[in-house]
């Protein structure tokens, strides 16, 4: 029983996580599958997704609104608005331009962007980490007192009900709306796309916007999760969504969330059972192994090397 | 079209308010253990609206401006120029890099320790930077995790002597041909994976690498490093006010001079010169060789080299391995001139420095990133009180570098071989 209980508790912990890596997920796949480049800034846009949320909670504070719901609210929209607008921002600036050339160039022009934004938000907030307030606190007990209890907080519920919520409005938006619509169809061929008459464009820069509104839902949701926030806080998050997104196979958003969940429950069992600092290594390490096995990941398709 | 323009020059004057006024304007302070919302100075907020209405103006009159852009003259006059013929090039190329040697020998002797010091630096990157160089500039392969080979280096010299007590020189070849297998092992499973992947694969391994030497503190001492790593001895020569090491003489006394705490700083940075000269030869003589032609061949297009008979991963092997031993030779350098080490130095950042210096100076052209290390360890240091945006600015030059010119400031030149008709 009590071996039972701990073990439920690293996999509630690790679908909590797990969850929120998909949701970050989501954003590198989707870019992925329509221009083929790795949105390395996408971690930086999640940090500055959850630095917006723990400014507007701050300032609703100082105004002095209380209650829960409402802060919530305005702090998850003000969090997507700015993400949302770095994310076209960045797109516009440093991946348009670069466009279509040679695959190391968007990704070095990515990594450029990823370290001026990681020096942007170090430079104007402080490279301190700032602690985040915990406005959902509580939760759950299970078992006995006097020995391990499983603990199942009511953040982790708000995790897995947001997480929920959001997955199903992107399937039904992919799969329902005339944009979604244009999305698939510029994943499929851009060039075709672009002759049938949809603004290619238009939906590349929508794919960055949905990326990073996700990132930044994640972002507060992981911001409160974890009680702080810092300027390096997207880059380990970016990588881990990034396997995510590869373990799942990359391109594939239904693969993103399977990805992300299995690299949550992984990574915490690991905490739980071996060694927390040990948790990386093996995230990092289950991406070389899937990109030497199966570079297609679980759910991808296998990509025809065309001459 | 003016309208359209104008509703788009206005979306991108809000989006710039947007994303800088947040971050900017409002700054998060620790009041306690609360945390308050601080206002920022009225300059930053003028200069945000400033930022968006230069964005609103170049937005609404873009066609016109880039369109008179193209026409502007030429400002640079040598521009039309004729290049110069390839035999006259080779050999002012040749003056200048003598010149440029001879000058780096006598120079320590008349500056102050200060500057020698970061002189050695500079040249520990210049070392790194002609190592990513092959990798990046001249195969074609992304690597982020370079900074590992630089940490297996570094940690081979200290190890060995903490452990087994081996002096530099013992240590150096040991260090870079450890590295260079560290590059050979990773690199064997890696190279098959197309450059993006790659590019991540890396950056796992050197992300790995650093904390397992973070975590493994019985063998590495964890976050708090190794220290204590000697200099190097010159033929048994120590450069100490006293010898350490039984067996040792030391250098002032052995030449009946003064002792002075300079002796040794000059001693490291004329090591790590001609270490550096040695890396610049010796991959600017592969770059002619069949293999340095290989690998051109193979970044250029994959598939007719292959169809050519090259072997893929040999050739990608052999440019993985060769980057990794020279991070190795910079790597044993950097620790003993540091006399301590610990994971702090090797991080992301700095294999992101490092690339910065290469995709700057021009990918594969070697001149264009040895100035290229020099300007980007040397102009922090000048402006000191900038330093802060060192990293911002790194971060925007490669972006605009990328857009602009991607090539580098100073672009690769092929070397040409001229074969002449027999009689």
């Amino acid at each position: 029983m009590q071996d039972l209980l701990y073990f439920s508790q690293q996999l509630v912990n690790g679908l909590t996580i797990g969850s929120t890596y998909a949701l970050i997920a989501i954003g590198y796949t989707m870019v992925y599958g329509i221009i083929g480049m790795i949105n390395f800034a996408h971690g930086e846009i999640y940090m500055i997704g959850a630095y917006t949320a723990l400014i507007a909670i701050t300032g609703l504070a100082t105004l002095g609104v209380a209650w829960l719901p409402v802060i919530l609210l305005v702090a998850l929209i003000c969090a997507v608005i700015v993400s949302s607008s770095m994310g076209w921002a960045v797109e516009r600036v440093a991946y348009r331009p670069v466009r279509g050339r040679h695959r190391l160039i968007p990704l070095i022009s990515a990594i450029g962007m990823s370290i001026f934004l990681q020096n942007y938000v170090h430079l104007a907030q402080g490279s301190r980490n700032i602690g985040f307030p915990a406005l959902i606190d509580g939760g759950f007990r299970f078992g006995a007192p006097e020995s391990f209890q499983l603990s199942l907080s009511y953040m982790q519920i708000t995790i897995f009900i947001t997480t929920l919520i959001c997955m199903t409005l992107l399937s039904l938006f992919i799969s329902r709306s005339r944009i979604g619509r244009a999305c698939r169809a510029v994943s499929q061929d851009l060039g075709m796309a672009n002759l049938l008459g949809i603004d290619t464009n238009r939906i590349i820069s929508a794919t960055f916007v949905i990326g990073a509104s996700l990132a930044a839902v994640a972002g507060l949701l992981l911001g409160m999760y974890y009680g702080s926030v810092d300027p390096l806080f997207g880059f380990i998050a970016g990588l881990k969504a990034f396997t995510a997104a590869v373990l799942g196979g990359i391109g594939s958003i239904p693969g993103a969330m399977l990805g992300g969940l299995i690299l949550g429950v992984s990574e915490s069992m690991t905490s739980g059972y071996l060694s927390g600092e040990y948790k990386d290594v093996v995230s990092f390490s289950l991406l070389i192994l899937i990109l030497l096995f199966k570079p297609t990941g679980l759910l991808g398709k296998p990509e025809v090397e065309k001459i | 079209m003016a309208t359209h323009n104008l509703k788009h020059a206005l979306f991108c004057a809000i989006v710039t308010v947007v994303i800088a006024y947040p971050i900017l304007g409002l700054n998060l302070v620790a009041q306690g253990t609360e945390i308050g919302l601080e206002g920022a100075t009225p300059s930053t907020i003028i200069s945000i609206f400033l930022a968006a209405g230069i964005v609103f103006f170049f937005q609404l009159f873009r066609d016109s401006i880039m369109g008179n852009l193209g026409k502007l003259p030429k400002l640079n006059p040598l521009s039309g120029r004729e290049p110069m013929p390839a035999e006259k090039r080779a050999k002012v190329e040749a003056w200048v890099l003598t010149g440029i040697i001879v000058l780096a020998l006598f120079w320590p002797f008349v500056v102050s320790r200060g500057a020698v010091d970061l002189a050695t630096l500079v040249l520990i990157y210049i070392m790194l930077a002609l190592g990513l160089n092959v990798v990046v500039g001249l195969a074609g392969l992304l690597d982020l995790g370079y900074v590992a080979f630089y940490a297996v280096g570094a940690y081979t010299f200290a190890l060995l002597y903490h452990y087994f007590g081996f002096t530099f020189w013992m240590a150096l070849p040991v260090g870079a041909l450890l590295a260079a297998t560290f590059g050979m092992v990773l690199g064997f499973p890696v190279l098959r994976l197309r450059g993006d992947y790659l590019a991540i694969v890396t950056l796992g391994f050197g992300e790995i690498i650093r904390i397992l030497l973070n975590n493994w503190t019985a063998v590495t001492g964890g976050p708090n490093g190794i220290g204590g790593i000697p200099d190097p001895t010159l033929f048994g020569m120590e450069f100490g006010r006293r010898v350490k090491e039984e067996g040792n003489t030391s250098f002032h006394e052995t030449f009946g001079i003064a002792y002075s705490g300079e002796h040794k700083v000059i001693f490291l940075y004329l090591i790590a010169l001609v270490l550096a000269v040695i890396t610049a030869l010796v991959i600017r003589r592969l770059m002619r060789m069949p293999v340095g032609r290989a690998w051109e061949a193979l970044r250029e297009d994959e598939i007719a080299a292959r169809s050519l008979g090259l072997s893929r991963t040999a050739v990608k092997l052999s440019a993985f391995t060769i980057g990794a031993f020279f991070a190795g030779f910079a790597g044993t350098v950097f620790a003993s001139k540091q006399g301590f080490i610990s994971p702090e130095s090797f991080v992301f950042l700095e294999s992101a420095i490092i690339l910065a210096i290469v995709v700057l100076g021009g990918m594969g052209s070697q001149i264009g990133v040895i100035l290229a290390a020099i300007a980007v360890t040397i102009l922090p240091e000048l402006a000191r009180e900038f330093s802060d945006f060192r990293m911002l600015v790194f971060g925007a030059a490669m972006v605009l570098m990328m857009v602009w010119r991607p090539q580098g400031l100073m672009p690769m030149r092929r070397i040409p071989i001229a074969l002449n008709r027999q009689e």
